[in-house]
């Protein structure tokens, strides 16, 4: 690890305004499962890390009947996933947050920081930068990459998107504040996680300068929940995932929300498995031609066809799960 | 063995500790946190050494530039490991060494040393052989015929099954890494802190490359975190830290490897792949074996796998062998080197041939036991009934294929095993001294088995004892030479010196006190802490009493294996049974059971022993639905070094474990015999098989990753 200043600011404005005097070398300390490993690694070198740590105006969880839910930045997923009312109208997102990682990874990692980790893509974490480039060339196609896109991968970015929570975030629509030295602006997660096109873009609409501090999310429109795909029983990183919330109409689905995650390199939203679920009631073939419906236009490279598979299986379960909920 | 030998173990009946149930006397110090390890080793000055290691997998060195690091504060030692022109053959391998004063400065100094290579194309694939061959990185190494195997393939009677299994690349994972701390305490005498397996053997590995004597070279082990087989040697980065420490003036310097560089150059396990046809009558006799194996250990290829496994007597076989030069780290002894994936090509091949026979494994395998080596037949013929019987076989194996309705099916599947695992070489010192306690010290180690403790069981059913007075030394070069800890072979060796030496100073102190008893040394006994005449137990004399008899003197004596009689013995064998679970859907597989039979000749401790079948099968799990060194064939680069995506079994992958050590009659008077080996050959085969059974096919080879088991399902399994 390179030597680096370390900043401790007291609030979200200071957190900013430290940042801007060094926007180019800057990162933000949230959790530190990502940042510290990828220092260590030197993918990452920041000559100074911001730390959230004291920025009390980035925790707390506050939940208002007919507005919804206020999740600070700083909020960790530990805390999110034990919340009584997240537990009574998110269960999705209770889900998605449980399963991340480890209780350790739980206990440290945040709201914030589960959003703005960076890509597990081994080509990205051996140094070959985000895009796996070597000689003008994208490793990946001609690579190891099982766990790579089966969407969006027409490259050059063929990592996934490895955020638990986005996808059901975005299920449950969602919007993500953002705080900059110019103010602050709302960004709904489908529009935050953007795909690069050369190296030196990111994988997220952050510029330097701004620091997610809140996560607001919407009255859940009806049932919802998650379903993560994973070879271990705990502390492994999903294969797939999907977020799913439907909205009844007396035992019918008047229309839902479907969004895959670790399947591209953005989370993927899914038109055609909405589609294949609206005006239908819930059961197992329906969840299942959900299921069909979201991976038919699925490219998936030389190694990675399975993961076809486990996506369909990801929104049929989740389908079903959230019928159930 | 001859009863008239004074050394030979005692009969059951006399047994009070041996082959009890009893906990390590190191427990605490280990649960504690007390018990001192190589990482925990920081003596007064310690340097932090570091290595700059090679990005590349195949290049030459043209230029390494050292000066800048060499000026940065706190630096203490720099030197070039291999000169320029050397031709590198594995990603990591050791370019610089840095010793200063802090781990941060070693690194800031790796970073700044400026080192120029010509990159060459690496390879390093050895799943297909014919890129291998191509590449002519493919070289053969056996080719054996027995028998008339075309006759013997060509009959009309005989079915036949053939197929293609494997197993990759996996590394040893020692939780606590390879590395040491060395300090030149003078110029001729060397102190090593050195988590290795080899603590007698190693001083005379330093003294040779650095021109020292063996004896001033002194290694010293008290615990270590696990070693597999990859901690014998002394390592160039061991002997690098030597050479630091005397530039640096001779202050200690400590090198311990990070997690990257541990999967990368510390040893691996080779693969194995292969071609297998297996012949049988329509009865289920075994009749013919043919196969077209090959694997890599790395640039050097890898040592001939046991093939048939098991049913050495298989009539008419053919075998071909091709050893596979690739440029990844080299391997290192694993665990029962080459048994485990003998194991998976030969037990998957006949389980593939018993489901074609239509046959219960079970009852195939017993079958053609008798092709097995002779003492192993009687083995195995314990064995499979009690595993079925533990393992509830009648119960939950069904014909392959018929796992339930539902996407989530169920299977068993069995695996056989053997080793050797003789008592190696051991010489300890017993002191009984005047103060009535006692000390076994030999230069042996404990890798975390339980060595201790099986020494301190040896000398106290001896002595008449309770395991607590006993005080065991070990890890140290200076004490008795005993052997290596490899190949199953120290509980055997140890236990057996340490019951000579015993016998020797047990019998020394009985014609020491024998007059104060009013009989002669060989009517008296020694039992629950006293030496007492047999025949008269009212004359006795407690512990301490007899041992205050001596005076100022005490009694030593020295223990040697092998020695007067045969204490241990070689061969063993083992059974297993896994019971699995396959989500057919996402080709996930949850083991609901483990079950293990094993035979270890005499058990010294039942708890070590069984906690050694519990290890053994946890890594077992482990190989065979996780581990893979996963190497880009672009770059050479190994792209999981770490514990993210190089997967390790966690609680919840973990099953009910069933485990059951022969005992008595036919197994006791075989004396100790190794077990640390056995019992990780056979979960990779078993797992397989029972997977096989659950879903109906065959997945060729292991890791069991959802990708194989669902392209398996999809019929698009097999690649060779």
């Amino acid at each position: 690890m390179e030597a680096f200043e370390f900043a401790q600011p007291t609030s979200a404005r200071e957190a900013v305004k430290l940042l801007a005097a060094k926007p180019e070398s800057s990162e933000v300390l949230a959790g530190g499962s990502d940042v510290l490993a990828r220092m260590k690694d030197s993918i990452s070198t920041p000559t100074r890390l911001v730390s959230l740590h004291n920025a009390r105006d980035l925790r707390g969880i506050e939940y208002r009947s007919g507005q919804g839910l206020r999740i600070g930045a700083m909020v960790t997923l530990e805390e999110l996933g034990a919340n009584a009312e997240v537990k009574r109208h998110y269960p999705g997102l209770v889900q998605a947050a449980e399963n991340a990682g480890s209780p350790q990874i739980r206990n440290v990692g945040t709201v914030g920081g589960n959003l703005c980790q960076r890509p597990r893509c081994w080509y990205y974490r051996a140094g070959f930068g985000l895009l796996a480039m070597q000689d003008g060339k994208s490793l990946v196609p001609n690579g190891e990459n099982r766990y790579h896109a089966i969407f969006g991968n027409s490259g050059p970015a063929y990592f996934v998107a490895p955020s638990n929570l986005a996808p059901m975030l975005i299920a449950l629509g969602a919007k993500v504040r953002l705080v900059g030295p110019q103010g602050s602006r709302e960004l709904p997660p489908e529009k935050f996680f953007v795909t690069p096109h050369a190296e030196g873009e990111r994988e997220h609409d952050l510029k330097p300068t701004e620091i997610i501090t809140e996560v607001m999310v919407p009255p859940a429109q009806g049932p919802n929940a998650y379903y993560e795909v994973r070879q271990k029983a705990q502390f492994d990183w999903p294969l797939a995932t999907a977020g799913v919330v439907l909205r009844m109409s007396g035992r019918t689905i008047s229309s839902a929300r479907v969004v895959l995650g670790q399947v591209a390199p953005i989370p993927w939203a899914s038109p055609e498995a909405e589609q294949a679920l609206a005006g239908k009631t819930v059961s197992e073939e329906v969840a299942d031609s959900a299921g069909l419906a979201a991976v038919q236009k699925a490219t998936p490279l030389s190694h990675n066809e399975y993961k076809v598979t486990l996506a369909r299986v990801a929104v049929k379960r989740a389908v079903l799960r959230a019928a159930q909920a | 063995m001859a009863t008239a030998c004074k050394y030979e173990w005692p009969e059951a009946s006399e047994r009070k500790l041996i082959g009890k149930r009893i906990s390590r006397i190191d427990g605490p110090a280990k649960a504690s946190g007390r018990a001192k390890y190589t990482y925990d080793t920081n003596p007064p000055g310690l340097l932090q050494g570091k290595v700059l290691r090679s990005p590349h997998a195949h290049a030459r060195i043209t230029s390494v530039d050292t000066s800048e690091a060499q000026n940065l504060p706190g630096v203490r030692a720099i030197r070039v490991v291999q000169p320029v022109g050397t031709e590198i053959q594995w990603e990591g391998d050791e370019i610089v060494a840095i010793a200063a004063d802090t781990e941060e400065i070693a690194e800031d100094a790796a970073r700044k040393v400026k080192v120029v290579y010509e990159v060459l194309p690496p390879f390093v694939v050895d799943k297909d052989i014919e890129v291998a061959r191509e590449a002519k990185r493919a070289k053969p190494t056996t080719d054996e015929t027995t028998g008339d195997v075309e006759k013997a393939f060509q009959s009309p009677d005989v079915v036949i099954s053939e197929g293609f299994y494997g197993t990759s690349v996996i590394c040893h994972c020692c939780l606590e890494s390879h590395g040491q701390v060395t300090h030149f305490m003078d110029d001729q005498h060397l102190k090593v802190w050195q988590s290795t397996q080899a603590v007698s053997v190693n001083p005379n590995q330093y003294a040779q490359v650095l021109g020292l004597k063996a004896p001033d070279v002194e290694i010293l082990c008290q615990n270590m975190g696990g070693g597999f087989g990859s901690k014998f040697q002394v390592d160039r980065w061991g002997i690098e830290c030597a050479r630091l420490s005397k530039d640096a003036g001779g202050k200690p310097v400590k090198i311990m490897l990070e997690r990257a560089a541990e999967l990368e150059v510390a040893g691996t396990r080779p693969s194995l792949y292969g071609k297998i046809r297996v012949a049988a009558s329509k009865d289920g006799t075994l009749v013919g074996w043919q196969s077209e194996a090959w694997g890599t250990g790395g640039v050097a290829g890898a040592g001939v796998p046991p093939l048939p496994y098991v049913f050495t007597g298989i009539p008419n076989q053919k075998k071909h062998y091709e050893a596979v030069s690739t440029n990844t780290g080299g391997a290192r002894a694993w665990r029962a080197p080459n048994h485990p994936q003998a194991a998976v090509l030969t037990m998957g091949a006949l389980d593939d041939l018993a489901a074609k026979l239509n046959m219960d494994p079970i009852e195939f395998l017993t079958k053609n036991i008798g092709l097995a080596p002779e003492p192993l037949q009687r083995i195995y013929r314990d064995e499979l009934p009690k595993a079925a019987e533990l393992a509830e076989w009648k119960k939950y194996w069904h014909p392959r294929g018929l796992g339930g309705s539902g996407p989530v099916k169920r299977g068993l599947g069995v695996s056989l095993h053997t080793w050797g695992g003789r008592g190696h070489n051991s010489n300890c010192n017993v002191t009984i001294h005047p103060d009535g306690s006692v000390e076994v010290a030999l230069g042996s180690q404990d890798l975390g088995v339980g060595t201790r403790t099986v020494i301190a069981i040896v000398a106290a059913e001896t002595l008449g004892l309770p395991v607590e007075a006993i005080t065991v030394n070990i890890g140290d070069s200076h004490l008795p030479y005993s052997g290596a800890s490899g190949g199953s072979t120290t509980v055997g060796g140890v236990s057996s010196s340490t019951r000579r030496g015993s016998v020797d100073a047990r019998d020394a102190l009985f014609a020491a006190v024998a007059p104060s008893l009013g009989a002669s040394a060989d009517q008296l006994e020694a039992s629950d802490g006293h030496i007492c005449v047999k025949s008269d137990p009212s004359k006795s004399l407690t512990w301490k009493q007899a041992c205050a008899k001596l005076g100022a003197k005490p009694i030593q004596t020295a223990g040697k294996n092998p020695g007067e009689c045969n204490l241990t013995s070689s061969g063993v064998g083992g059974v297993q049974i896994a019971d699995v679970s396959v989500d057919t859907e996402t080709g996930i597989i949850k083991m609901n059971r483990m079950t293990a039979v094993q035979d270890c000749g005499l058990v010294m401790d039942l708890k070590t022993a069984e906690s050694q079948v519990y290890g053994a099968m946890i890594m077992g799990i482990t190989y065979s639905l996780f581990e893979e060194k996963v190497v880009d064939a672009q770059t050479g680069r190994t792209l999981n070094p770490n514990m993210e995506f190089y997967r390790l079994a966690g609680y919840g992958d973990i099953p009910e474990m069933v485990v059951h050590m022969m005992t008595g009659p036919g197994y006791d008077e075989r004396g100790p015999v190794g077990l640390a080996e056995p019992p990780t050959v056979s979960p990779g085969a078993a797992i397989s098989n029972a997977v096989a059974n659950a879903i109906g096919v065959r997945v060729s080879t292991l890791p069991l990753t959802p990708d194989k088991v669902l392209a398996a399902l999809s019929g698009k399994g097999v690649t060779a």
